[in-house]
């Protein structure tokens, strides 16, 4: 959904009350072709990420890689230090799978979880305190908020579809960003 | 888009709360005005954590002789403590990820509070390996790395386990913790004025999360891996601590009942915890929209299932010790009945099976003065369970020879009633640092806004 190169942009940030004006913008939006859209929302709401078309979310293949790593980690580990010094206790085997399979078990669900942290902070691109960013404090609190770009000949049809949906407040953004 | 479906004012978890707005109003007050008690609440924690400072300063400067511990009790007070804290930090990852699979609504209002708990309670219980080493200069042994002779820890070692568990625990339960604080911190960030030092913090920890469609959609996918992540690892932290025991041949100890038994007995420690604490902040900070009667019942009842399997569980030890018609099995649960512990045993009986028979009754599980009191018993209960479990069967081995009765020392006692002071320390800093209440996820349950409609009926 980044704007395309080349062609100047420009945005609009409209500020909504109502979960239901805020979903019927985003659908009007995309029905009439403008796809370069960011919504803001004071918590998740899965109307709206529907109505913007998500699917599945790439941090579980973090997830998943983190785990497995994880799992190898551990019982790789355990296995050759063992193997490193071999000492014979009570006739038992010197490599100890069952015994192993706990700190195994515990790196898996150890790196499991640091993948998943370190792939969800990469695919919210965060950490990210440049500041030039659209925003409104009023997000987080309880507005919902839709910001579009679109070429500078095209923003009178986005600025009338935003307005007949009622929205609380709208702001201009001559620069058009991107929507990271 | 499908109309939210419009519920009764009684089937809402919140009735009383009108607007999301309301919601960032109310919790982020509690940032801003400490009030009088909070400040004599810190003053109390200062004092238990100098008391903590004197006594373990004392064991450092004299040796670990200062200490009740001797042959044949080698864990005591302080092993009994670290399992009492390991246990309190378990209803925190319960709350926040098993009830969040369940799609428990009830879990909102609560779960960040005992989510900050678990991080506190496993940085209280991580103490205690420390002090108890004595020697705590060399706390870097504890670590898996091969001495000057190239020998590497033993891994089938339950002591080894228990290192991966504990601090695999913190790390996950601390991650938990911070990613699901950030949109709150941000929300925070965008009510605290500009230029403070307060905004500045805010600004900085809240990694400039603005809750696009792109963050809120990654962000609830990731939680929802962690906590299935974190579901297994709840139930193996306590069941690695229970091994500790277990997997050794003491008398008392060796019971393959001791995993679930000691998981059940986690969360029901931790429930309890969670309710003593919650009922001051309630009071404290006016939040009764937000923990309803509602919710403390809910609490109650999981602290009525868990306690009557512990409950169970210690009538089946007392059993299977009989049953089995060993003499050491036999003469260990004697002696925990009617021997030199019999008072402590008494306690956690009554602490923890009897009293809590009372939460049976709805009218006691909805007044909030009689939960207070009743988790208050269940909390001291619980730190009787863990001595029963290891000073008696340490004192009653196999040779009557080495037999002995261990009493704790006044430093392991300082210790002991310095560490809560540490452990309310956190706490209450973070109260008035970060949004106790988990602001985005109480704006999930309420009824969202809808458009009025257009020919509204008069009602």
């Amino acid at each position: 959904m980044s704007a395309a190169t080349g062609t100047a942009r420009e945005g609009l940030l409209a500020s909504y009350e109502y979960l239901d004006s805020t979903v019927d913008t985003i659908t009007e939006l995309r029905e009439k072709g403008f796809e370069e859209i960011t919504a803001f929302a004071p918590f998740p709401e899965h109307h709206i990420e529907h109505a913007l078309g998500y699917h599945h979310s790439p941090v579980r293949l973090f997830t998943l890689v983190g785990g497995l790593t994880g799992a190898a980690a551990g019982f790789a580990f355990t296995v050759f230090t063992s193997m490193d010094w071999p000492l014979v206790t009570g006739g038992k085997p010197i490599v100890a799978i069952p015994a192993y399979v706990i700190p195994a078990f515990e790196m898996t669900i150890l790196f499991g979880a640091l993948a998943t942290v370190i792939g969800v902070l990469y695919n919210m691109r965060i950490p990210d305190l440049k500041g030039d960013v659209v925003y409104d404090p009023d997000f987080s609190s309880g507005k919902f908020g839709i910001y579009v770009t679109a070429p500078p000949e095209q923003m009178g049809t986005v600025r009338s579809i935003l307005e007949t949906h009622e929205p609380t407040q709208i702001q201009t953004d001559p620069k058009g960003r991107s929507h990271g | 888009m499908a109309t939210a479906t419009e519920k009764p004012r009684g089937a809402q978890t919140h009735p009383d709360i009108r607007s999301y707005g309301e919601v960032n109003e109310d919790i982020l007050q509690m940032l801003s005005r400490p009030g009088k008690w909070w400040w004599v609440l810190l003053g109390m924690s200062i004092a238990g954590i100098g008391l903590l400072a004197f006594s373990w300063g004392n064991q450092i400067i004299n040796g670990i002789g200062v200490s009740g511990l001797n042959t044949p009790v080698g864990w005591g007070a302080y092993i009994t403590t670290f399992v009492f804290w390991v246990g309190i930090a378990h209803s925190g990852t319960l709350i926040s990820a098993v009830l969040f699979l369940f799609r428990a609504r009830w879990r909102q209002s609560i779960y960040r509070a005992a989510e900050a708990m678990t991080v506190f309670a496993v940085m209280t219980a991580g103490l205690y390996p420390l002090i108890h080493l004595g020697r705590v200069w060399h706390a870097y042994w504890l670590f898996p790395y091969p001495n000057q002779r190239l020998l590497w820890p033993n891994f089938a070692s339950p002591l080894v386990w228990d290192v991966f568990a504990v601090t695999t625990y913190f790390t996950v339960s601390s991650l938990f913790f911070l990613l699901g604080l950030i949109p709150d911190i941000a929300a925070a960030r965008d009510q605290s004025k500009v230029g403070t030092l307060r905004h500045r913090l805010y600004k900085a920890i809240s990694f400039g999360w603005r809750g696009t469609d792109r963050q809120w959609h990654h962000f609830g996918k990731a939680y929802l891996y962690l906590a299935a992540l974190a579901t297994p690892l709840v139930l193996s932290v306590h069941s690695v601590v229970s091994w500790d025991f277990a997997m050794s041949i003491v008398p008392g100890w060796t019971t393959t009942i001791f995993a679930p038994y000691f998981v059940a007995g986690a969360i029901f420690s931790g429930i309890a915890m969670v309710i003593t604490i919650l009922v001051p902040i309630r009071k404290i900070f006016g939040l009764e929209k937000y923990l309803t009667t509602k919710h403390f019942d809910a609490m109650a009842k999981l602290c009525l299932v868990t306690g009557l399997v512990v409950f169970y569980a210690y009538l089946t030890e007392f059993f299977m010790a009989w049953y089995s018609g060993k003499p050491s099995e036999r003469a260990v649960f004697w002696n925990r009945a009617f021997g030199s512990y019999w008072w402590a045993t008494w306690i956690m009986l009554t602490c923890n099976g009897i009293i809590p028979i009372m939460l049976w009754f709805k009218r006691v599980r909805y007044s909030i003065p009689a939960l207070f009191v009743i988790t208050l018993f269940i909390n001291i209960g619980m730190w009787f369970e863990r001595y029963v479990i290891i000073v008696t069967s340490l004192s009653h081995e196999y040779i009557p020879f080495a037999w002995n009765v261990y009493r704790p020392s006044l430093t392991e006692m300082g210790i002991v009633i310095g560490t809560f002071g540490w452990f309310f320390f956190w706490m209450l800093l973070f109260i008035r640092l970060l949004p106790p209440v988990a602001l985005a996820e109480i704006k999930e349950v309420l009824p969202p806004p809808m458009r009025p409609k257009k020919k509204e009926v008069a009602r």
